[in-house]
């Protein structure tokens, strides 16, 4: 790595409180898993807004090809029997 | 040349699903094929951006140390921190279309990439922390508030957050100026004297008028641009002048005036010499503002060798 | 001494240190190696200025005389002020600025866990929101102390120069007077004895992980407490007070 360089980046993901999905909040740069956390801490979280963080080095992501996106998603959308409004119930028929 | 023919076939058809998307208002994503004019375009302007809200730290960090009370103090450290912050989450979208902090930093020490001509200007007195708030940071925003639709995801994610953060930053401005428009008449000369100083400066901000503006028809027709600059001008215009009036600051233009029909204000002319005199690096603090960056830069050098020199020793830590 | 005038004595101490080092902390702002640390020296000082105003609030209540915080912090002089002679000296670079934070947060670290028990229960209380943010403090200047410590030859140096440098001011930081003696009499005050103990093997403890050696204790400067500083903290108080020493009618 260059000597003058601005540290390597990481991922922010983060729970707005218990319970909650983690989501992507954004990047920072650090030299080291402590330092990723503690600068996601900071930038992030200035107005409470997580109660949890995750960092993840950038490089470590894997991305799906938006390319791919017709062969990926789009068999997924003619499976409506996999929703509950995909089946009749009869009449009177309660809190099924 | 079948093959070429071929690419081009290929290429024709991705920059029609990239118009398609734009057309329909879908959002671009970092990983989706886009134009090269499109990337470059964004790259210029968000680290324009990123490059902004961190030069924006010096003017209002003057003040910090000479801060007249312990909240003033408190809020305009935490506002200016705000900026850093901003700073980081533009350099992060901006990061996503292929080009590093590392570099953006030194396009802006070469001078390739610009910040905010506002930015130029100095911080004379604590009346000045109150009308950058108010004016500076009311006019960035109806810019920003305009960028949250913007075509490229990160970019607009970035700026809802920012503008969700920054609403506190035009309120903590426009109070510091209503108190010394209420307090002794040393105060009152000098809110007075910092809205004299800034109000054509923070017009300029929303730069050239339309027609006149290099990048505007790109940036229009790929939806970066949601807002002519005259437009946002006009807005943060019309949105203002009650709000001095309101606390007795007197505006610095003989020819503002209510325009009944048009149903906003006129104003006078904008002096677009001083605008490009410091664009071209001949504003009052332009050099200074440079050389501390470019200072703390290499001063941080060693900090950030030693960083990394530990976590390569340590591996996975 | 009246219980009271060791109480207002107390709190003026802890609210000027947090003063102070707020005041060179904020010095980092648009200052730091990287943006994110930028952001994270501004923090500090943000919760800095946020107990002195909780200290110096509780003095000024105390002494009764109508006081606020922004009268104690802007309106007192060099020999009224009685932080300790650490939290004033000039930022240097910024292993300086981590070395001196590593041994200030780890003190008040102890200090206001200890002060979290305290008679007094507004000291108390203070002290349970002050020892969450001095524990960040300490912890985010132990990991730098350990990154240069152990990271390259010039970090190496620069923070073992800055150890050496400030370990004579360390002492300060554990001495006792008249007040002192009357609060812990109380169990208002702590007993800086056990707190000393813990900082020191805290410290030792950082130092050796990050390679670098524990300075021998020599002669310790002094004279905060009795309002007898560097030449620098007037030079502070010139620029902080400018705005209501010069103004001395205006409400900003």
């Amino acid at each position: 790595m260059a000597t003058d360089s601005q540290l390597s980046m990481w991922e922010v993901f983060m729970q707005s409180k218990p319970g909650n999905n983690y989501i992507h909040a954004g990047t920072v740069h650090a030299s080291d898993k402590k330092m990723a956390l503690q600068n996601a801490r900071d930038t992030y979280t200035r107005r409470g807004e997580g109660t949890s963080i995750w960092v993840v080095p950038t490089d470590a992501i894997v991305a799906s090809d938006p390319n791919d996106n017709d062969m990926f998603f789009d068999p997924a959308n003619d499976k409506v029997y996999r929703l509950p409004t995909f089946y009749v119930m009869p009449e009177g028929a309660k809190a099924i | 040349m079948e093959l070429l023919e071929k690419y081009d076939k290929l290429s024709e058809q991705l920059l029609k699903t990239f118009e398609g998307k734009i057309e329909r208002g879908d959002a671009i994503e970092p990983r989706d094929n886009m134009p090269d004019g499109y990337r470059k375009h964004l790259i210029r302007q968000i680290s324009q951006h990123a490059h902004s809200e961190v030069i924006g730290m010096q003017p209002e960090g003057n003040w910090i140390t000479r801060a007249p009370s312990l909240k003033a103090k408190q809020v305009l450290l935490a506002k200016i921190q705000d900026e850093g912050g901003h700073g980081l989450y533009l350099y992060s979208a901006a990061e996503t279309l292929g080009i590093t902090r590392k570099e953006m930093i030194d396009q802006l020490h070469t001078g390739k990439a610009k910040y905010s001509n506002i930015f130029n200007y100095p911080s004379l007195t604590w009346a000045d922390i109150g009308a950058i708030g108010w004016l500076v940071d009311g006019a960035a925003i109806v810019n920003q508030v305009s960028l949250q639709r913007t075509s490229y995801g990160p970019y607009s994610r970035a700026m809802v957050r920012i503008c969700k953060e920054e609403s506190f930053h035009q309120r903590q401005g426009y109070e510091i100026m209503a108190k010394m428009m209420k307090g002794t008449k040393d105060q009152q000369e000098m809110a007075q004297d910092a809205m004299n100083r800034w109000w054509w400066p923070s017009l300029m901000m929303f730069g050239p008028h339309d027609g006149e503006s290099p990048h505007t028809s790109d940036a229009v027709k790929w939806k970066i641009k949601r807002s002519s600059n005259d437009e946002l001008r006009q807005k943060f215009i019309d949105k203002t002048v009650p709000q001095a009036e309101l606390i007795g600051l007197t505006m610095p233009d003989k020819d503002l005036k209510w325009n009944e029909t048009k149903n906003c204000y006129d104003h006078g002319p904008i002096d677009w010499n001083e605008f490009y005199r410091v664009i071209n690096g001949n504003g009052p603090c332009n050099r200074q503002r440079m050389e501390h960056h470019a200072r703390v830069h290499h001063e941080g050098g060693w900090v950030r060798a030693a960083a990394e020199a530990y976590s390569k020793k340590k591996e996975n830590i | 001494m009246t219980e009271e005038q060791a109480i207002y004595n107390y709190c003026l101490r802890m609210g000027d240190n947090s003063l102070i080092q707020s005041y060179r902390l904020s010095e980092w702002c648009s200052n730091a190696p990287i943006l994110e640390e930028d952001l994270a020296l501004t923090n500090f000082a943000l919760d800095m200025i946020g107990r002195a105003q909780a200290m110096l609030a509780y003095a000024g209540k105390i002494e009764g005389k109508g006081r606020t915080d922004d009268d104690l912090a802007y309106r007192r002089s060099e020999r009224q002020y009685y932080n300790h002679l650490i939290m004033e000296l000039p930022n240097g670079d910024f292993a300086k600025t981590i070395a001196r934070l590593l041994f200030t947060a780890t003190y008040e670290f102890y200090l206001f866990t200890d002060l979290q028990r305290s008679a007094d229960p507004t000291i108390a209380a203070i002290a349970a929101k002050t020892v969450k943010e001095v524990k960040y403090h300490m912890a985010h200047a132990g990991d730098w102390v350990l990154r240069l410590g152990d990271g390259t030859e010039e970090s190496h140096n620069r923070i073992q120069k800055a150890i050496n440098k400030l370990w004579m001011y360390t002492g300060e930081l554990f001495e006792t007077d008249e007040t002192d003696a009357i609060l812990a009499d109380k169990n208002i005050a702590v007993d800086l004895a056990l707190v000393k103990a813990k900082w020191t093997a805290h410290i030792t403890g950082v130092l050796k992980e990050a390679t670098l050696s524990v300075p021998e204790d020599e002669y310790m400067q002094t004279g905060g407490r009795k309002g007898v500083h560097t030449e620098h903290l007037g030079h502070i108080l010139s620029e902080m007070q400018y705005l209501q020493r010069a103004y001395p009618e205006a409400i900003w």
